[in-house]
């Protein structure tokens, strides 16, 4: 074929440009322009009321040594994301991947049943605001009430107000929406087994059900494991507004901060720094992005190496 | 003739044989596993039946001490007593209830047209740059939208669309999971489908709803629920967009009804009641449909 001018190429395909148009531009305007602005804010101060003041070349990384050298709650709120992140994330992707499983072995009307009854608090996440009247840290409080009606406890517990409990609070929470689009791409991927597979597992000498899972199941639904755990890593990340909800803003000594609130208040009345609001963000945007990146490399060489 | 490759006859039949499950199946282990399910499904649904129970509770019961989970003597007073539950708010309840229909409903249907518009060319057409975009749906994926808050904030403010119904819209418009999952379920169609599509005479645009659409349709589906469910639920950053009382949602009044504390627990149920339905007879319909389209969901490379 001859070489094309790049105009020539555009007028070819041209259906294809303005069917995807649309969504792209949107896109591009309102997420990838976004990411660009984050990146060049952080790089200076800007209070809104005023233009942004870029950093010369010798204080270009002030925000980021700020952050990470001077700011106690940028810290904290560190250590508490990554703490959601590493309990959240691998428990909620082996409890997506084992229910899955699970309910997989149900007959099928059961297993409809059953889907919805895990899957339905992703879709009605708002009531997670009911937790809030379990954890209740007077003695009306649901869990309070039942553990001293059982004789375990005497006085209620400060579920939500002391230090030690309300990171675990946050964490149940957060597993209790955590059955998401991971688990019912598990559920598909489970379902689009070749049965003859098993058959022949079990003619090879595959015993128990766990044998089965190992050999066979999980070999068989690489692409939907890989796409799971970017589900999941993605989500237990984002922390934010239902650790605000429920525990407060800020919590008893920033036990439940995570960096997404820390930004918040960063930007917000009354400190409207939305430069260093914007270094935060690239931050939490590098972690995400890294760690998925990573995830996805190790998927993909376990993968070879089978 | 098929549009969407199926599997042979043949294998189809032998799925319905369950010799090989069962041989790997101890009757002990079903019976723990069982058992497992149910305990976990009553923690999944605790908030639900609670929210239920707790909307149908009269005014003595949501005050008792100890309180009780289950109502004792169900009764409607906190559905008619919601509009006085709002408390400093210059509208009627009825509004939050319409712009959140107004939300949900624009912004799926936006959703779904614009994700299958642009996941026909990324699936089926060979154009320069179908790599490039592709791979940013797919970085999409691998960040939280919430992340670039405060820029957004910025051009929201900018372009003069802080308090406005595009400012709720547009962010969750462009979540790139639903043209990932479409794009992935259009890769199926049978190309030679198409191309007596064009050979009778049919253009792209044409081909795109008169053959692609019909044959995605649990892909449609699926992103109806899931674009649905994030627009109606949504307590995001966005939301802080939003100034005018007369512009606010159903989640939005559900956080002001909180703060009314004890008093307002059945008030807060009633509209907890109201945010949980509609998602869930929704996703009730549609499930088979959703499963069906995960299946294409894996990643590749």
């Amino acid at each position: 074929m001859t070489r094309m001018t790049l105009a020539r190429k555009i007028k070819l395909h041209r259906t294809s440009y303005l069917m995807v148009a649309p969504f792209m531009l949107l896109f591009i305007g309102f997420m990838v322009v976004p990411v660009i602005m984050a990146v060049v804010y952080s790089f200076s101060t800007y209070n809104v009321m005023e233009s942004p003041r870029f950093f010369g070349l010798t204080r270009l990384f002030d925000n980021y040594l700020r952050l990470f050298l001077d700011d106690e709650v940028f810290q904290i709120s560190l250590r508490n994301t990554f703490m959601f992140a590493i309990i959240t994330g691998p428990v909620s992707y082996v409890a997506c991947l084992l229910i899955a499983w699970f309910v997989n072995d149900l007959k099928p009307k059961m297993r409809a049943a059953a889907t919805l009854f895990f899957y339905a608090p992703s879709l009605a996440f708002n009531v997670y605001f009911m937790w809030k009247y379990v954890f209740a840290s007077d003695s009306r409080g649901l869990l309070n009430t039942w553990l001293i009606q059982l004789g375990f406890i005497n006085e209620p517990v400060l579920w939500l107000n002391d230090t030690r409990t309300t990171l675990l609070v946050v964490i149940v929470v957060q597993l209790w929406m955590s059955l998401g689009t991971a688990f019912l791409a598990f559920i598909a991927g489970l379902q689009g087994i070749d049965r003859n597979l098993y058959e022949a597992g079990a003619i090879d000498g595959v015993k128990n059900r766990w044998q089965e899972l190992y050999h066979i199941t999980l070999p068989s639904m690489k692409e939907q494991l890989l796409f799971g755990a970017v589900m999941q890593i993605t989500g237990s990340f984002a922390v934010g507004s239902i650790s605000a909800e429920l525990i407060g803003r800020p919590s008893p000594l920033y036990s439940a901060h995570t960096l997404q609130m820390h930004m918040e208040d960063v930007a917000l009345a009354p400190r409207f720094e939305m430069g260093y609001a914007c270094a935060i963000a690239v931050v939490l945007f590098t972690i995400t992005l890294s760690l998925n990146q990573l995830v996805r490399h190790l998927l993909q060489r376990g993968d070879k190496s089978v | 003739m098929t549009v969407i490759q199926k599997p042979s006859r043949a294998l189809r039949v032998l799925r319905g044989s369950k010799v090989g499950t069962k041989a790997t199946r101890s009757r002990m282990g079903n019976a723990a596993v069982v058992f497992f399910l149910v305990l976990l499904a009553a923690f999944m649904s605790f908030p639900m039946i609670y929210t239920v129970n707790v909307a149908f509770k009269p005014m003595g019961e949501l005050l008792k001490y100890p309180p009780d989970f289950f109502v004792q003597n169900p009764t409607l007073q906190n559905f008619t007593n919601l509009s006085n539950a709002i408390s400093n708010s210059t509208v009627p309840f009825s509004r939050y209830f319409f712009n959140s229909i107004i939300v949900a409903g624009l912004g799926t249907l936006l959703h779904v047209i614009f994700a299958s518009l642009a996941a026909y060319p990324l699936a089926k057409h060979k154009f320069p740059g179908r790599k490039t975009l592709f791979m940013m749906v797919v970085l999409g994926l691998m960040f939280s939208p919430t992340i670039v808050e405060v820029p957004r904030y910025l051009q929201m403010a900018a372009i003069g669309w802080l308090d406005s119904y595009q400012a709720m819209i547009v962010p969750l418009l462009i979540n790139t999971l639903g043209l990932y999952l479409m794009k992935q379920f259009m890769e199926q169609i049978n190309d030679a489908v198409l191309e007596a599509a064009r050979i009778d005479g049919a253009g792209e645009w044409a081909a795109w709803w008169y053959v692609v659409m019909p044959a995605v349709k649990p892909a449609y589906l699926t992103l109806t629920i899931f674009a649905f469910k994030d627009f109606w639920n949504n307590i995001g950053p966005v939301m802080m967009y939003i100034s005018s009382e007369s512009k606010k949602t159903l989640p939005l009044a559900l956080t002001n009804i909180m703060q009314g504390g004890l008093p307002r627990l059945g008030a807060t149920a009633v509209v907890g009641l109201l945010l949980m339905l509609p998602p869930i007879i929704i996703f009730l319909i549609t499930q088979s449909n959703v499963i069906e389209t995960m299946k294409s969901s894996g990643m590749k490379d």
